[in-house]
């Protein structure tokens, strides 16, 4: 009675709206590869941090005020005075970092298995898009609290667009909107951070997961799981039921459909996630002085700059490459260079055969040297600038760059291993 | 439907004119979205000059003040300090204020109006932090240097005329903002020599 009552009223929906084919399309009749490894975690991770971050952000709208007179104030407010205001900060500021953690690994997941490669190169545009659009959001965030290194964090980027030849100048007074940074930055950061870039963010992530259904979802392997229309004998076929849009068009082998198969296991990956998140939260909500820096718990002063001025941990590969180079407008073109290589990666990759494990050992040794370079970049951004830490420092941007040069010299004509026609077993 | 022939060459002009106008339209619009991230006039007119005491300071001692928000150091050089400023010019970027960090009345080779005091705006030239000034113990940065600004954020180097040292991610000189005496002991910044 119930159900018919439900299949009734779905029925009426569907006739209106196709809720039910777009649930098939994308989740229960969705192919995915039945080979996906804990790498795969951090994509559903990322759109749970997502929520997350909208969720804790809108109600810490609630009580923060954001005025160069109260910013502060306020923010101890919701530490002190607002019931679980506290938890709610902490989720917001834990998340920050989660994001970041979760962002690079997921990145580290589309180089180690080329999930960047034809066709897939839009796809991964997107998805830098969205990294892009995260680092700017960040970035504003940070600002928000007006502490004395919020303060003089947004002082030392916004400074960077002063770099610009000519216009340079005239670019950071109208990003600043005074001459200092002052309330007015604030307040236009505040309406950016919530209003303008998780819109846009939202759209992105949507353009992303869509790019992702057309062109299908890659695996550790590198294998194509569809393959031409009538190639594959009937009784090898997938015995699952896939949504026509693929199945009409390909064979699909060696697949699941992502709805139970991987909503299921993503759950695993949630929990997991879920247990080292809170821990983080609740024992170190500040991260060791990385998450929360230490300055940042005296209000923002615009006469005395801290002793030490580090970017929040995520920002070091690229605070690091900046700061290496003695030159002003060079180490702002390094620095947002680094990120272009990025976007440029699947250009830079001229090889066919995706997955690490069928490429040749010296793209392995490439990929694990650009690894440790970037978290050596990291490490070194949230450190002082000594004479030693500069030299690592450009050594390991040399290693960062050296991964996209070298990339584009040997994946021409790599001596790779052969990829078998079907996943594995 | 009417029978009149499509007039293709006229479909695309009136097309490509609405695209044209629209497109002036969406430019327009933008105009006061941009416009509005300026500096407002409140905040214009918040950079008024303010006025400092140097009487008091002494010899070799800075002070600071504020100024449009940013810090303005002010320090009572010696004339040890003073006569000392050429002695390292080759390491020096710009030795002789070439480049316009400097009303006209500062282009000279200790950056100021009397030899005595430095006015430069205590805002690095690279990224914006404020350089630490080290009066005696600048030889750890620059042998035979003892005086100078060290910013601690990136490492750039500055000389008592507030001049950048080679070698250092900051780009230029410290920036000498416009500055005049009123009497011998008030100084005013914000309003150049010969302004008032």
């Amino acid at each position: 009675m119930l159900m018919k009552l439900f299949t009734d009223f779905m029925g009426w929906i569907d006739k209106r709206l196709p809720v039910t084919d777009a649930w098939n399309k994308h989740l229960a009749q969705y192919p995915a590869p039945k080979n996906f490894n804990f790498w795969y975690f951090f994509g559903s991770l990322a759109m749970l941090v997502l929520v997350n971050q909208i969720l804790t952000g809108i109600w810490l709208t609630m009580n923060y005020e954001p005025s160069g007179d109260g910013a502060f104030a306020s923010i101890e407010y919701i530490m002190r005075d607002v019931d679980f205001g506290w938890l709610l900060r902490y989720m917001h500021s834990t998340g920050a970092s989660a994001f970041f953690v979760v962002v690079y690994m997921h990145m580290m997941r589309g180089l180690m298995y080329g999930s960047y490669q034809k066709p897939r190169e839009l796809l991964w545009i997107f998805g830098m898009l969205i990294f892009l659009v995260l680092m700017a959001e960040a970035f504003m965030g940070y600002l928000l609290p007006w502490g004395n290194m919020s303060y003089w964090g947004a002082q030392v980027i916004i400074s960077l667009f002063g770099a610009v030849p000519i216009i340079g100048d005239d670019l950071t007074l109208w990003i600043r909107g005074d001459y200092v940074i002052s309330g007015a930055t604030l307040n236009r950061f505040f309406a950016l951070h919530v209003i303008a870039m998780p819109l846009v963010l939202v759209i992105l992530v949507f353009l992303h997961i869509l790019a992702l259904h057309e062109v299908g979802s890659n695996n550790p392997e590198g294998i194509d799981i569809k393959k031409p229309k009538g190639s594959v004998k009937p009784e090898e076929l997938s015995k699952f039921t896939f949504h026509k849009q693929y199945s009409e068009k390909y064979d699909i082998v060696d697949a699941v459909p992502f709805h139970p198969y991987y909503s299921v296991k993503d759950i695993m990956g949630v929990a997991g996630f879920l247990f080292l998140f809170c821990w983080v939260m609740f024992f170190a909500p500040e991260g060791g002085g990385y998450f929360m820096e230490a300055p940042n718990f005296t209000p923002a002063n615009g006469l005395k700059t801290p002793e030490h001025i580090a970017p929040v941990w995520y920002f070091g590969p690229f605070y690091t490459i900046l700061r290496v180079v003695p030159d002003k407008l060079l180490g702002a073109v390094a620095m947002f260079g680094a990120i272009v290589m990025l976007f440029a990666l699947p250009w830079f990759d001229r090889g066919t055969v995706k997955s690490v494990r069928y490429r040749s050992k010296l793209h392995l040794v490439n990929l694990i040297q650009f690894a440790i370079c970037f978290v050596v970049l990291g490490a070194l951004g949230t450190m002082p600038a000594t004479p030693t830490a500069n030299l690592i420092g450009v050594i390991a941007s040399f290693g960062y760059f050296g991964f996209f040069i070298a990339l584009w010299f040997y994946s021409k004509n790599e001596n790779t291993k052969p990829v078998p026609e079907r996943i594995a077993d | 439907m009417s029978n009149v022939p499509v007039n293709n060459g006229r479909r695309r002009f009136l097309t490509a004119a609405t695209a044209v106008v629209g497109g002036a339209g969406v430019v327009g619009a933008a105009v006061p979205f941009i416009a509005s991230w300026n500096p407002s006039a409140r905040a214009k007119a918040a950079g008024a000059p303010v006025e400092v005491n140097v009487g008091k300071i002494q010899p070799g001692q800075l002070i600071r003040a504020e100024w449009r928000g940013k810090p303005v150091y002010v320090v009572r050089r010696t004339e040890k300090t003073v006569s000392e400023l050429a002695k390292h010019d080759d390491q020096l970027r710009d030795p002789d204020s070439e480049k316009a960090q400097q009303p006209e009345y500062a282009t000279n080779a200790y950056r100021s109006i009397k030899p005595e005091f430095l006015v430069a705006l205590g805002v690095c030239t690279h990224l914006g932090c404020a350089p630490t000034h080290h009066g005696g113990d600048f030889e750890q940065f620059v042998e035979g240097v003892p005086n100078g600004f060290f910013c601690p954020c990136h490492g750039s180097k500055f000389d008592m005329a507030g001049r950048v040292f080679q070698g250092v991610p900051a780009p230029l000189n410290l920036v000498v903002p416009e500055h005049s005496f009123i009497s011998d002991d008030t100084l005013l910044i914000g309003v150049g020599q010969g302004d008032v």
